[in-house]
């Protein structure tokens, strides 16, 4: 497939570089080599996951040839689908990725127009600091926010560990930050001229936001949307520390603990599972790469 | 960053005289600061109040009863486990990132040669690994490293090769957390160094053409100059999520054998949740921090100057 293309696109390409010298041909070719040895390398644990997910447990332990399946069987999908545990942590991780993607645009996207457009005692601090909480990372935030629970359990009787919605209140700690933060370049590079020419007709800030920065801005919105979707959908340390139960767990954790039981794997339900908690941030990205990878390099470029 | 600091507003709606104006201008921070209310909320409340918690509970005992000052490190510094999580914390975030880093640029490169118009399809499957929530990922390469059912110790027994312990064995173990840590964290690297090719200009490397400068002087005199800037905050990023990393290691080898392969956060967890010793865990995370400082400081360092260069 990739000896094909590869061929195709040199075959374009030859009539527009006629007098190409030698080198540069040579260079091209090594250049796909290479790709595809990476490409390999890249994409062998999906595929991997893939071939594993369409054998039978017998298949498996018979330790015929790894990568080919003989008697491919989509048992493992109509389980997992038929399973009520799987469809729960489906639920659960759903659940918590679309209420954390909602709320953390709704901060971010306020904060962000607040410390891009309009000054205010500390908002430059603020911004600092915005970046500076980016920066630290979950594993030493999640020991003393259980301590915390723990702590408001005691005084307040609200049972916070152990509850899938607790997650809900801790992902923004991760995605609030970096979405305010390209959100600020975004508002940022819009020209001022645009915002000032509205306030003079009279539009208030509301206004200036909803119909001028949001609309302006969406490139830059849908990315932070796609950042905050993909970080919720992946979280395991948080659901791993805070939640136990088996209703409660989202799908990372879910099948890392559920799917393992005791010695026994299960590697055909495991990779199956995998396979399926990869697909949303997979299908999102295939159709959305463009701002994918737009708010992958603004994180550190903007600013 | 200076181009947030903001408006001259006023000009806007300087209609109404200096004293509504002011009022106006007040009227408009606080707007502003009620806009930002929910984000403050967030940091103070979620992030900048544990962080200086787990200092508090650094200096706590087991039962959180009695005040030990710094006892805890003490006690640390008296254990060789930690040392051991020291060694191994710095090995694999150094040696994660330097491959992470150099992969990417490799591969940029191969990607950047071809012609425009099937990069985008390659850079598309290349980002592949970064795109699966890792725990996933790390679960396919556990079942790739399995001790029986290995597919990479089949292919090895086709070249007669023995069959490798990939997590039974420390080295092997370390090896392999490492080997899963560049492939998911590769594809970062490649995005932003690409990213930064496209913006050399083309006529730098025509002159160096004309000068006669071979492939290797192009790359060491023109692309890594006009580079450095993304190279190095691509790394710092990079060290710090690397050194920070829980999902990998706890899936592939949950910090074993025999602790070899334990980093600081999965330690941590080790400690502060699953024994139960909550101020123990919190000073053995709290060792991110110099780390993540320093890396800190010098990104902020490199944004600020851009920011006052545009």
């Amino acid at each position: 497939m990739t000896a094909l293309t590869a061929s195709g696109a040199e075959a374009a390409r030859r009539p527009q570089y006629g007098s190409i010298s030698k080198s540069r041909r040579w260079a091209l070719r090594w250049s796909y080599f290479f790709l595809v040895l990476f490409a390999i390398f890249f994409l062998t644990p999906p595929i991997y996951m893939f071939i594993t997910s369409l054998k039978s447990s017998a298949e498996i332990s018979a330790a015929t040839n790894p990568w080919w399946v003989y008697s491919p069987t989509l048992d493992n999908y109509i389980e997992l689908l038929t399973q009520n545990q799987y469809l729960i942590f489906f639920r659960n991780s759903a659940i918590v990725s679309v209420c954390v993607v909602a709320v953390t645009m709704v901060i971010s996207v306020l904060a962000a127009f607040a410390l891009a457009r309009m000054k205010f005692w500390g908002s430059a601090t603020l911004a600092t600091g915005v970046f500076l909480t980016y920066l630290i990372p979950d594993t030493l935030l999640f020991i003393p926010l259980f301590k915390t629970f723990a702590f408001i359990r005691e005084t307040l009787g609200i049972e916070l560990i152990n509850r899938w919605w607790t997650l809900i209140i801790l992902y923004p700690t991760l995605t609030v930050p970096f979405c305010t933060w390209i959100m600020i370049g975004y508002f940022a590079s819009i020209p001022k001229e645009l915002d000032e020419a509205a306030l003079i007709d009279g539009a208030s800030w509301t206004q200036t936001l909803t119909k001028i920065f949001i609309p302006v801005a969406l490139p830059g919105i849908i990315a932070a949307t796609i950042f905050a979707f993909t970080v919720s959908w992946a979280q395991f340390l948080y659901p791993l520390a805070f939640t136990t139960s088996t209703d409660q767990l989202v799908l990372p954790v879910g099948i890392v603990t559920t799917l393992i039981k005791g010695d026994v794997f299960n590697w055909g339900q495991i990779m199956t599972g995998a396979l399926l908690g990869a697909a949303p941030p997979l299908i999102i990205y295939a159709f959305l790469m463009d701002y994918y990878i737009a708010g992958l390099t603004a994180g550190a470029t903007k600013g | 960053m200076a181009d947030i600091a903001v408006p001259r507003a006023g000009t806007a709606v300087g209609a109404g005289g200096r004293a509504s104006l002011h009022r106006l201008m007040q009227r408009k921070s606080t707007i502003a600061f009620l806009m930002a209310l929910p984000l403050i909320l967030v940091i103070s409340l979620l992030v900048a109040y544990p962080a200086f918690y787990s200092i508090y509970l650094a200096t706590l005992n087991k039962s959180m009863e009695r005040f030990v000052g710094l006892g805890n490190f003490s006690f640390l510094f008296g254990r060789e486990t930690f040392w051991l999580v020291v060694k191994q914390s710095c090995i694999f975030a150094i040696t994660a990132v330097i491959f992470k880093a150099l992969i990417g640029f490799v591969v940029a490169h191969f990607v950047h040669n071809i012609p425009a118009k099937g990069q985008r399809k390659w850079r598309g499957m290349l980002l592949v690994p970064w795109v699966i929530p890792p725990a996933m990922s790390t679960l396919a390469w556990l079942w790739l490293f399995d001790p029986s059912y290995s597919a990479f110790n089949w292919i090895l027994a086709i070249f007669g090769i023995d069959p490798v312990p990939w997590t039974g064995n420390a080295h092997w173990a370390r090896f392999a957390v490492i080997l899963v840590n560049i492939w998911v964290g590769a594809p970062f690297f490649m995005i932003m160094y690409l990213a930064a090719l496209k913006s050399v200009p083309e006529q730098l490397y025509e002159a160096a053409a004309i000068d006669g400068a071979t492939w290797w002087q192009r790359i060491w005199y023109v692309t890594l100059p006009m580079m450095r800037n993304i190279i190095a905050i691509t790394a710092l990023f990079s060290l710090i999520v690397t050194f920070a990393n829980f999902d990998i290691v706890r899936v592939l080898t949950a910090g074993g054998p025999l602790d070899y392969t334990h980093i600081f956060a999965t330690w941590a967890f080790r400690v502060g949740i699953e024994s139960g010793d909550i101020p123990l865990g919190a000073s053995v995370s709290l060792f991110m921090v110099p780390i993540l400082a320093v890396a800190a400081w010098f990104i902020l360092r490199d944004i600020n100057q851009r920011g006052n260069e545009a």
